[in-house]
């Protein structure tokens, strides 16, 4: 349970860092509290937005529904290895995946680092992590 | 027919203490706070009267120079075409703006005789303010009032150069010059005219200008101050020599 809990405490900070990003894009914060200037250079480039559709709107329904399944699998009927349990690997693993690129973006395109876009991917990656631990931990012990 | 036995391992029944569901008032009461400060800290980030900065270095697109040439201020039949690279924090730039330039405007440009373009070129690493003052002229010209802009940023000069909270004053030069105060503070808060500026001035870096202002007649650079006689002198020979059309 220790590991769904940190799970949907990592992915509520990883949705406020979203919202934090998100609401600067769209006018409603005046600057970002970056210290380098390489945020609002990240998210002003043209790299923000990925398919048409902000990032960090990307990130924010991302992080929403990985909250919402890892406080789902806190449930007593999902407790042991339910559907929300598989899904959270699987989902943050192709948000690992999509952070490596934007990753991609910031060092060799870009040319700038947003600090806010680096603590979402430590947060991501470490989600992924524990999810694949509870995975593995349901694997071995099911109950 | 023997009724059947839950399977549950004593080990295992250790193990998965404790019980999942709404039981653990700790960990819920945790994500309660976090979720109170989150949304706290948002809201208030929201409320709070927002401070203006202007990013440097952005990724330049072709919208933000689309059909934009620098201000330009003058007849297109003029025979000469001057460009000014200026950074509004620059002291020289400041006083030819409000010294030199009236007599230039009155006799070169408003004869006829010259086409004056004036492109920013804001020295970020010595004047902290330069690109943010670029941005509030660049707004003034979103409501098709770049000159009053321009000559209100340069009159309150003193003020905001070195002022660590400049954006008030540009404010204020804004509600001088007749700007829609309303509309401007948007339009700075949009920062969408960063890649104009920097458009400006990667252009000047290309074209060899490093100081302000440095003025651009007939394709050859003339750095630092000129006096409105010089310039006149200048134009004069450059415009005697500059083909008939």
């Amino acid at each position: 349970m220790k590991l769904r809990m940190g799970m949907a405490l990592l992915s509520m900070a990883g949705l406020f860092v979203s919202a934090y990003l998100y609401l600067y894009k769209i006018g409603l914060i005046g600057t970002l509290a970056c210290g380098n200037g390489g945020c609002e250079t990240v998210q002003l480039s043209p790299q923000s937005k990925f398919l048409g559709v902000d990032v960090a709107l990307i990130g924010l329904v991302g992080y929403a529904v990985l909250l919402g399944l890892s406080l789902l699998a806190l449930q007593p009927r999902f407790a042991g290895s339910s559907w929300p349990v598989r899904a959270l690997p699987v989902l943050s693993g192709g948000a690992v995946l999509f952070t490596a690129y934007l990753k991609y973006l910031e060092l060799f395109v870009i040319h700038a680092i947003c600090r806010w876009c680096v603590a979402s991917a430590v947060m991501v990656t470490v989600f992924f992590v524990m999810s694949v631990l509870e995975r593995k931990r349901l694997r071995t012990d099911p109950a | 027919m023997a009724p059947a036995t839950p399977r549950v391992k004593g080990p295992t029944q250790k193990k998965s203490a404790p019980p999942p569901g709404g039981s653990n008032k700790a960990f819920y009461g945790l994500l309660a706070v976090v979720a109170v400060a989150g949304v706290g800290g948002l809201a208030y980030l929201v409320a709070k009267p927002k401070a203006v900065s202007i990013p440097a270095n952005v990724t330049v697109l072709a919208a933000d120079t689309a059909g934009f040439h620098g201000y330009a201020l003058g007849s297109d039949s003029a025979k000469l075409e001057i460009t000014e690279y200026a950074d509004y924090q620059c002291p020289v730039c400041q006083d030819w703006a409000t010294v030199q330039f009236p007599s230039v405007k009155k006799e070169l440009i408003e004869t006829g005789l010259v086409k004056w373009r004036y492109r920013d070129f804001p020295l970020d690493e010595i004047h902290q303010n330069a690109r943010l003052a670029a941005h509030a002229g660049a707004c003034g010209d979103d409501q098709g009032k770049f000159w009053p802009m321009f000559e209100a940023i340069y009159a309150a000069h003193p003020q905001w150069a070195q002022s660590t909270n400049a954006a008030p004053v540009l404010q204020g030069a804004a509600r001088s010059a007749g700007l829609d105060v309303g509309k401007y503070d948007a339009c700075m808060q949009s920062a969408k005219f960063a890649g104009r500026i920097q458009a400006s001035r990667d252009e000047a870096i290309r074209l060899g200008v490093n100081s302000t202002p440095t003025f651009l007649i007939n394709g050859r650079l003339y750095a630092g101050r000129l006096s409105s006689d010089s310039l006149k002198a200048l134009a004069a020979a450059a415009g005697a020599a500059a083909p008939q059309k």
